[in-house]
């Protein structure tokens, strides 16, 4: 049996060449889903194979790659990825956002600013924010082209009328450019405003659905709202218990059976950072 | 705590080195060669190869193996494979008609040119768990001829008590002289195609021999979808969805009549148009299986009823893959055929997105990832709304 050989980074450099593609197209149309051939990756759909594939497509050997899942580098997909492209691309990996070039994201955008020399990669599970309200590509389609969005301004008014407030609380939907509706991927809608003029190119990959998006960098991305119902960005109203953060993602950690909670940074990058800034102060 | 909560890289590493000890067993029982799970786990490797869409027994083996049996998750590993490799063209069309044939049976005829063949199947076995297989067997006999009914016409030089299939077929291996596999494939025509001689079925859909094929691990599905990539789509589906897709069309949702025009299994021979020497070359011979059913008709004033298609094909020996494939191939032709689409079944859009085993279980299982950032934006909203309306409740108390 020959034993297969697999290309830098994994994918093939024809492959490779398609996704780059389709990286331009979805650049030069902000938030306007590209459709390209995605290819069966040795991690399972759903598990970030769009964002490991545009990660792969834009990987060089100078690059260095940071993976945060749920805002931590140390939850295990995060993990499992980071050694994936450790060991097929063999580039440098970090934890500090501000050391990385590229950096493949689930859930979450970085507390830390993003800077022009950086790229954020999303992996994203349903890239179509119409998708819940409408199941059939074919019409989505035409929604989009059409931009014909009253859908969704019914949908969020409903949340209104029922529960008091816009019951979307990540994956919130956007409006690029002025132009298309879309779907953050599931990042608490927290993040929502960090998209908007963000210095750094945002790519978006959605592997089983065949997908890529992208937000260019100083793009005008705003979160859908009403004017009497503004969209505000939500946070567990607490500080963070290892670093003392007022202004951050909150992850809660329950201590014990008895009601007790811990409250610290989703982005433990952020958090660690902070505490050895204390430390050396 | 914290960061136990996280999990992490030790924990990975930790849980892998755990799989392949699981994987392995009590080590005092002998390790599984691929040749054995190949031999007699068979339909196991042909389940693989035909959704792996890949054909190679022995990385299918290996793909079992490494799965502990799982198939869909041998499936992906053969499927990640596949597709890192290079591809250098489309094979000419596989030609099934001159298959060597090692089962044959039509559900519409009694008697037929070439007769009805059950070969290796578990139809009419009594479904008694057979404990003489608990222990280790000498090898069984030579098995007699399974051809159960031969028309006349066949050639007489073939005495049908005495043969046996295997003598039969690998006298016409893939690259043995013409003239045996011309004869018994001139005895066995395509039950559809004796239909067709008298018009009574409609045509198989004009193709261009140099039309260039759909991919679909090469290019996005779109909808519609032509019947390239239906039939692509179908043939890497799960069989476990097609199944009961077609199930559903026979209890009425998409109903289409179907009969089980034919059924063959056997090798083909693959050929590939080399451009260098200007002639198709042979690569090599592939087991398939094939199934066309024959299901009730359309006809308008002007053209006459005839019966319509539903076509099924997939590598191996698979043929409850291969007839769920041509009732859902059928049942999905009702918009073509003018017939009105409301159940699951003739849904293209429904049906194809969803035939993926390999997508299926990634992004259901894909829920075991943590989602704690999302939860805690739930939760977030879920308290806010509780305590509004408690303090609703309180003012409106207060107020009593």
């Amino acid at each position: 049996m020959n034993a297969p050989a697999y290309n830098f980074a994994y994918l093939d450099e024809q492959t490779k060449r398609m996704i780059r593609r389709a990286i331009l197209k979805a650049i030069a149309i902000p938030g306007y889903q590209v459709p390209f051939a995605s290819r069966e990756m040795p991690m399972p759909y759903g598990w970030g194979t769009g964002g490991v594939q545009v990660t792969a497509s834009i990987l060089g050997p100078d690059d260095v790659l940071k993976v945060i899942d749920q805002g931590s580098d140390d939850t295990t997909n995060a993990v499992s990825i980071r050694k994936f492209f450790a060991k097929t691309a063999a580039v440098r990996t970090t934890t500090r956002t501000a050391d990385a070039t590229i950096i493949q994201t689930r859930h979450r955008i970085p507390e830390t600013p993003l800077t022009g020399d950086q790229v954020l990669v999303f992996q994203v599970p349903i890239p179509e924010p119409l998708r819940f309200l409408e199941p059939r590509e074919t019409e989505t389609r035409r929604m989009h082209a059409l931009a014909d969005y009253g859908l969704m301004h019914v949908k969020l008014y409903e949340d209104i009328a029922r529960h008091g407030h816009i019951a979307t609380t990540y994956a919130y939907p956007v409006k690029v450019d002025g132009r298309y509706v879309m779907d953050p991927s599931p990042t608490p809608k927290f993040d929502n405003p960090k998209m908007d003029d963000c210095a750094a190119l945002q790519l978006f990959g959605a592997g089983r659905e065949k997908r890529i998006y992208a937000i260019p960098p100083h793009t005008k991305v705003v979160s859908l709202d009403f004017e009497d119902h503004p969209f505000e960005p939500s946070r567990t109203p607490k500080i963070c218990g290892l670093c003392g953060a007022d202004d951050t993602y909150l992850d809660e950690v329950v201590t014990d059976d008895k009601g007790g909670r811990l409250f610290v940074c989703s982005d433990s990058d952020y958090c660690e950072q902070r505490r050895g800034a204390e430390k050396t102060a | 705590m914290y960061v136990a909560v996280k999990g992490g890289e030790r924990a990975i590493d930790n849980a892998h080195r755990l799989l392949a000890e699981k994987r392995r067993g009590d080590p005092a029982v002998p390790e599984l060669t691929l040749e054995q799970i190949s031999e007699q786990l068979a339909l196991a490797c042909d389940r693989v190869m035909a959704e792996g869409s890949l054909y190679d027994r022995e990385l299918a083996a290996l793909a079992i193996k490494q799965a502990r049996g799982d198939l869909v998750e041998a499936i992906f590993l053969v499927r990640a494979y596949r597709t890192t490799l290079p591809r250098f063209g489309a094979s000419e069309p596989v030609d099934t008609g001159a298959m060597e044939v090692r089962r044959r049976i039509s559900a519409a005829f009694k008697d037929l040119p070439g007769g009805q063949v059950l070969g290796p199947t578990f139809d009419y076995t009594h479904r008694l768990l057979d404990t003489k297989l608990a222990e280790t067997s000498p090898s069984p006999s030579p098995h007699p001829s399974t051809v159960i009914v031969r028309a006349s016409g066949r050639s007489s030089n073939h005495d049908v008590s005495n043969e046996t299939d295997t003598e039969v077929f690998t006298g016409c291996s893939a690259f043995a002289g013409h003239d045996e596999s011309v004869s018994i494939t001139a005895a066995m025509p395509r039950v559809t195609d004796i239909l067709g001689d008298d018009g009574l079925i409609e045509p198989c859909p004009p193709g261009d021999p140099d039309a260039p094929v759909g991919d679909l691990t090469r290019a996005p599905l779109t909808f519609p979808a032509g019947r390239d990539l239906r039939l692509q789509n179908l043939a890497r589906g799960d069989e476990g969805f097609l199944l009961a897709l077609g199930y559903s069309t026979q209890r009425g949702y998409g109903r289409t009549h179907p009969f089980a025009g034919e059924i063959r299994m056997g090798e083909v021979e693959v050929e590939f148009m080399a451009e260098d020497v200007g002639f198709a070359v042979p690569l090599g011979a592939i087991t398939v299986t094939e199934c066309q059913m024959i299901n009730q008709f359309r006809g308008s004033a002007t053209e006459p009823p005839q019966f319509t298609r539903g076509y099924g094909l997939a590598f191996g020996h698979s043929e409850r893959k291969v007839m769920a494939m041509a009732l859902v191939d059928r049942a999905l032709r009702a918009g073509e055929l003018g017939e009105e689409r409301k159940a699951p079944a003739q849904d293209e859009e429904f049906v194809l997105s969803h035939s993926d085993n390999v997508q299926a279980t990634g992004f259901v299982e894909h829920l075991k990832l943590p989602h704690y950032v999302d939860f805690q934006s739930e939760l977030v909203l879920i308290r806010r709304m509780r305590a509004e309306i408690a303090a609703r409740d309180e003012a409106r108390e207060a107020a009593e």
